[in-house]
């Protein structure tokens, strides 16, 4: 059986599984003035921050990657950016950054429209209208999975995703591997342990080393601030839910990369540069990585959880996958697969995998997430540091 | 509650131990494959148990890889976790 979804076509080969219109701060003056926008325009997301001044360094860097990635992602049809004017990331940088995605950007500084914030919004919302219009005439038609780009997250994780919704992520993460498609694994802090599996599944020396470096790295780095990031996991409470050592805990966490080889380690909300698995670094922080994976190229994001979590993304809709009874039924209007059939009905992985793999399938096709119908737009990027107080 | 017909799971065949899907009460006699294990202490929710007798210093293994290193003499049936394991990552990096 060809396994197919119906998607946007974009440009340089890229296919979007949504079809919305982005409208981006390239500073946090207007953020207000970016909602005020996206309220009146159809399928619109704002991709607001706290960001975009007097920032330096990675920190920068990091910010104009996730910012211009976020745009660029296959699931926005096109973008506006709006500045103020003086802030030291450009909308003029953001709009270049984009535009090689060679989708419809436009742009303005809020300085440079006579009548002020009101006349902004108006503009604003001219503008979108008319990338609205364009955008409503695609539709959408066939592609394989080579073009998904898929994201792997956990978070609020108990005792039990570690063998239940995690490795039927795993089975999920394989089968689009399989199909010629790309999944991503963030969280590098929860790769400790394992990096000697991870090293022994990398394509060459190359990337291995890659691995085993990051980590060492990390840890001596950790180390001299006097923290060992080794003797503090496992947590008291995963202790008490029957998880035992370091390397246990990373293992129910990376295996949610179920057993393809790693091709290599991105920065943070950097694209893949090519199909297949990929680690990404980023501390571990729900929101931030999935902001990272989206600015990555990420369409979807698997997400399992434990205790549960409602989060969402504006950009890749988050499919919610629960290995625990009880927060399957508490938490029923936030939980997409309950994966807790595992425990409760002698249920195979591979028969939640299954499950899993049809409703994503059917996201990428247009059904809304729960976390889409609710409207959980969270964003947040990565700081690799403070703005100037962090150096005095 | 209905009653499971699985208590347990064991997440790949290269394991010596299983983890728990409900609190198994001591004694409790369970089939895997043709052998039966009985356990020996009573093994709360998402803890593990060993499959066959393990010697102190060797490998335990979950996922079909290594989760720690015996560091007591473990019985079939027996409740695995802090006080017979300890991690073997932290002992084999280098410092």
């Amino acid at each position: 059986m060809i396994e197919e979804f119906l998607g946007y076509e974009r440009t340089k080969g890229q296919v979007g599984i949504r079809n919305k219109i982005a409208v981006l701060s390239s500073v946090l003056c207007v953020n207000h003035i970016v909602q005020q926008i996206v309220n009146k325009v159809e399928n619109g997301v704002a991709i607001t921050h706290p960001l975009g001044c007097v920032q330096f360094g990675v920190d920068y860097t990091y910010t104009i990657r996730t910012l211009a990635g976020l745009g660029s992602n296959p699931n926005i049809y096109g973008v506006l950016v709006v500045g103020l004017g003086c802030e030291s990331l450009k909308s003029t940088l953001l709009s270049k950054h984009i535009k090689r995605s060679k989708k419809p950007v436009e742009f303005f500084d809020v300085q440079d429209v006579k009548g002020g914030s009101n006349a902004a919004i108006e503009k604003g919302i001219k503008i979108c209208k008319n990338l609205v219009n364009e955008a409503n005439k695609l539709k959408r038609e066939s592609f394989n999975f080579s073009h998904i780009i898929l994201g792997l997250e956990c978070g609020s994780s108990d005792a039990i995703s570690g063998i239940s919704a995690n490795p039927a992520v795993g089975l999920v993460s394989d089968k689009i591997i399989e199909l010629g498609g790309t999944c991503i694994l963030p969280e590098f802090t929860e790769w400790i342990g394992t990096e000697h599996l991870l090293m022994e599944r990398a394509i060459n020396e190359k990337v291995a080393h890659k691995i085993k470096e990051l980590i060492n790295k990390f840890l001596e780095k950790s180390m001299k601030r006097g923290i060992d990031f080794r003797g503090i996991q496992p947590t008291p409470g995963n202790i008490e839910g029957g998880l035992t050592t370091i390397e246990e805990k990373s293992l129910g966490t990376i295996a949610k990369a179920g057993k393809a080889p790693i091709q290599g380690i991105l920065d943070y909300s950097e694209s893949p540069k090519g199909k297949g698995l990929w680690l990404m670094i980023e501390p571990g922080i729900d929101i931030e990585s999935m902001t990272g994976l989206a600015a990555a190229g990420a369409q979807a994001i698997l997400m399992t959880t434990g205790r549960g979590t409602p989060c969402g993304n504006p950009i890749a809709p988050v499919i919610k996958i629960c290995g625990n009874e009880k927060t399957c039924e508490w938490m029923a209007s936030n939980i997409d697969i309950n994966a807790s059939k595992i425990i409760t009905e002698n249920k195979k992985v591979e028969d939640i995998a299954e499950i899993l793999w049809q409703k994503l399938k059917s996201v990428c096709n247009g059904e809304k997430t729960y976390a889409e119908q609710l409207g959980f737009n969270d964003l947040a990027v990565w700081r690799a540091h403070g703005t100037l107080p962090f150096i005095l | 509650m209905p009653q499971l017909k699985n208590k347990f799971i064991v997440m790949n065949s290269k394991d010596n131990c299983a983890t728990a899907l409900e609190e198994i009460p001591m004694s409790t006699e369970i089939k895997l494959k043709e052998k039966i294990i009985r356990i020996n202490q009573k093994i709360p929710m998402g803890h593990k148990f060993a499959l066959n007798d393990i010697k102190k210093g060797e490998l335990i293994k979950k996922y079909g890889e290594t989760i720690g290193i015996a560091i007591k003499e473990i019985k079939s049936g027996d409740w695995i976790h802090i006080h017979n394991i300890k991690s073997h990552y932290l002992k084999v990096i280098k410092e």
